[in-house]
């Protein structure tokens, strides 16, 4: 059973990937076949590259709300927040601490690039929102970049990013804003949202899209970052590398159709992910969500079980066939306390009684039926 | 099944599969901080996730840092700090892979946790009671380390490799294609790196603990022969490291961390004619004041005959090397494992 996917399982999971959209796929296959071209190059298979490469572009900074020029593709969510934060802040990282400021409950990719930038965190209060009055404080005119995230991964918690954008223009004028819409791209209209932020990460397997490819949106205000790659001239100078074609074309399509059918998939995974957590605390005494369902996308639960470890809990769901995750996995593939609870004011302790359940695009009324006869068997279970 | 990564509990693991049982791998993540090496580091982990899927059974990893850290690694730093000689090896069998480890397992639905250790579970006929008896490879046998187990633990204990040597058990791994066929043992303590002599241990106990230079004081004269540069990494019976300055050779005898003195002697005045033993454990029925038995006080030392007394243990064959307050003292009837106790 080592490894190999069931197609009976109920997945939910999305928010650590998603499986491919067929409009992906489909866009995808040419290129890993006789479409092999490079982009960077004068003869026409590299031409029919190009050409592929620039529709993608402009298609997927549509989505965006920038211009194709304003897009730099990347090998992902975690690359893209490497580069707006090194790339706003990598001269003066050596220079002085703070210039770089970002929420507690960040992706690991902003938070520890951040903190290798020797920036500092602002706190978030009990839901896990960012502590508008705490950033205020910290805002100075040293301050280089502030990065929040759109939504969070672990409890879909979502930040007031107008505010922010407010708060950063009026404190700290000469800083950039970064926003990490890894998560959020997938049921948001980002482009509408990030407006007036500098930076937007996005990340191509969140959203139907495959794994290795991401974008970063880089405004004109941006238009100084200096690139972490460097090598050939690649995306106006900005990434250096041929790019992943095939992934770059297959994320274009995902977005396309992720944005064409978006609200209609809101409606519909809002429905399942109700029944899912009304069905899971009806059914197990001790249950509670980590954030109030009008502070969050619904499409992400993270549920407190109450005397249970959630690396039990998990493998007890596996077992039952449903796949859910909690905190994020260290390098040795153990679970760590997920380190926005703790931001949020959970003990370690409490931390570990934390499951995630997320469901996305592909999810159906089967996953739900599943988790609702697996959860309360599980729990029962352990709790003996 | 505890796979560590290493080749003992990877061809446990394969042994166990042959005889027909349904087994989950799991790798415990205990440590993961500086110094990583050992037994339970990140490479080991990927080890034993090699050899889960080389052996077809599903691999997990079970994040116990917290607790490894609360039950054996404070405890050790605190140890030293009292200038005690903390086993860490047998806290970390006692807390984690023999409770934490093998209540999980149960709350999960398995009947029993396997491990590689070179030590044997029988189980006695008539009463069905576990008995734990020493590894079939006297140069490897790994039962000191197990001695704190009870019978409570040991009926759901399985140990695959005592039966077999070393060398049979290498050469069963290479016959099995498994990965970890000619990894190297780990010797060290996991959380300390590796490295030669007191450094890697100075420096992680350095960064937990006040280290305090000692002085050396003759057993009966009190004259000061000399100094360490840390008392509290000084064990008694030890010989080499202890800078003195009167000649002959000189061994430590006692460890006064309160006073930073460490009083040394000749061999001679190494040996005692009792161990006093605290904290003792018994596998099965509590071994009556004056039985004999076999005691051991290291994972390798010599099984000397003594008696049981109300407080610990006297020598049988006359005065031997006293036992490092803080280290394990683990007791046999014959290649059998009856209890443990911990010197005081």
């Amino acid at each position: 059973m080592s490894g190999r996917p069931d197609a009976e399982v109920a997945y939910l999971d999305h928010a650590a990937t998603t499986p491919m959209c067929a409009e992906a796929v489909s866009a995808m296959l040419p290129f890993l076949a006789d479409r092999y071209g490079n982009p960077s190059g004068s003869h026409s298979v590299a031409r029919f590259a190009q050409r592929a490469l620039d529709d993608a572009r402009e298609q997927l900074a549509g989505l965006l709300g920038t211009s194709p020029g304003g897009l730099v593709f990347t090998s992902g969510g975690t690359e893209s927040d490497n580069l707006a934060v090194f790339g706003v802040a990598g001269e003066s990282a050596g220079r002085r601490d703070g210039a770089v400021l970002c929420s507690a409950v960040e992706h690991p990719a902003v938070l520890e690039a951040c903190r290798a930038a020797r920036g500092r965190t602002v706190a978030v209060d009990d839901r896990g929102v960012i502590d508008l009055a705490a950033l205020a404080e910290v805002l100075d005119e040293h301050v280089r970049l502030v990065s929040v995230m759109l939504v969070n991964n672990e409890t879909g918690v979502r930040q007031p990013l107008g505010a922010v954008v407010s708060l950063v223009r009026e404190r700290a004028p000469a800083a950039l804003v970064h926003c990490d819409a890894v998560q959020a791209f997938a049921w948001l209209d980002v482009a509408v949202l990030s407006a007036g932020v500098d930076l937007v990460s996005v990340s191509g397997h969140k959203f139907g899209g495959p794994k290795g490819v991401g974008a970063l949106v880089v405004s004109e205000r941006a238009s100084g970052l200096r690139p972490v790659l460097y090598g050939g001239p690649q995306e106006r100078e900005r990434r250096a590398g041929t790019q992943n074609l095939p992934g770059i074309v297959a994320m274009a399509a995902a977005g396309a159709a992720t944005a064409r059918d978006r609200e209609a998939a809101k409606a519909r995974v809002g429905a399942l992910a109700t029944r899912l957590v009304e069905g899971i605390c009806g059914a197990v005494p001790g249950v509670k969500e980590a954030v109030p369902r009008h502070d969050r996308i619904e499409a992400i639960c993270n549920l407190a079980v109450e005397g249970v470890e959630s690396e039990e809990l998990l493998m007890v769901l596996d077992e039952l066939g449903v796949c859910a995750s909690a905190g994020s996995a260290c390098a040795s593939g153990a679970i760590e306390p997920s380190h926005v609870l703790v931001a949020m004011g959970c003990s370690p302790e409490q931390a570990k009684s934390h499951v995630r359940l997320s469901l996305g695009h592909a999810s159906t009324t089967y996953d739900i039926d599943r988790a609702l006869l697996a959860f309360p068997k599980a729990v029962e279970r352990l709790r003996g | 099944m505890g796979l560590s990564g290493g080749v003992d509990s990877s061809v446990a693991a394969a042994l166990l599969q042959e005889d027909g049982h349904e087994v989950v791998a799991a790798t415990m993540k205990l440590w993961g901080g500086a110094g990583d090496s050992g037994c339970c580091s990140v490479g080991d982990v990927e080890d034993a996730r090699r050899v889960a899927a080389r052996l077809g059974i599903d691999h997990h990893v079970f994040n116990f840092s917290d607790e490894f850290e609360q039950a054996v690694v404070a405890p050790y730093a605190k140890a030293h700090a009292l200038g005690l000689t903390p086993n860490p090896c047998i806290e970390c069998n006692r807390h984690l892979k023999f409770r934490r480890f093998l209540d999980r397992a149960v709350r999960l639905g398995f009947d029993a946790v396997a491990t590689g250790h070179h030590a044997r579970v029988l189980t006695e006929a008539g009463t069905g009671r576990p008995r734990l008896l020493r590894g079939r490879d006297g140069a490897k046998d790994q039962s000191y380390v197990l001695s704190m187990l009870t019978v409570r633990e040991l009926g759901r204990v399985l140990l695959p490799v005592g039966e077999m040597t070393k060398d049979d058990v290498r050469a069963r791994a290479l016959a099995l294609g498994l990965p970890t066929a000619t990894k190297p043992d780990s010797q060290e303590v996991c959380f300390v790196a590796a490295g030669r002599g007191q450094g890697p241990r100075q420096r992680f106990l350095a960064d937990r603990i006040e280290l305090h230079p000692g002085r050396l004081v003759e057993l009966g004269t009190g004259a000061v022969v000399g100094s360490v540069p840390a008392v509290e990494l000084v064990t008694v019976g030890q010989r080499r490291g202890l800078g003195f300055s009167s000649p002959g050779r000189r061994y430590a005898l006692e460890v006064d961390a309160a006073s930073a003195t460490v009083v040394v002697g000749s061999e001679d005045d190494l040996l005692t004619d009792h161990v006093e033993l605290i904290g003792r454990t018994w596998v099965a029925d509590e071994l009556a004041v004056g039985a004999a038995a076999l005691a051991q006080a290291s994972a390798h030392g010599r099984p000397r005959p003594v008696r049981l007394t109300e407080t610990g243990v006297d020598f049988l064959e006359g005065p031997d090397r006293r036992v490092a307050p803080g280290q394990t003292v683990a007791l046999y009837v014959g290649d059998e494992v009856v209890g443990s106790g911990t010197a005081a």
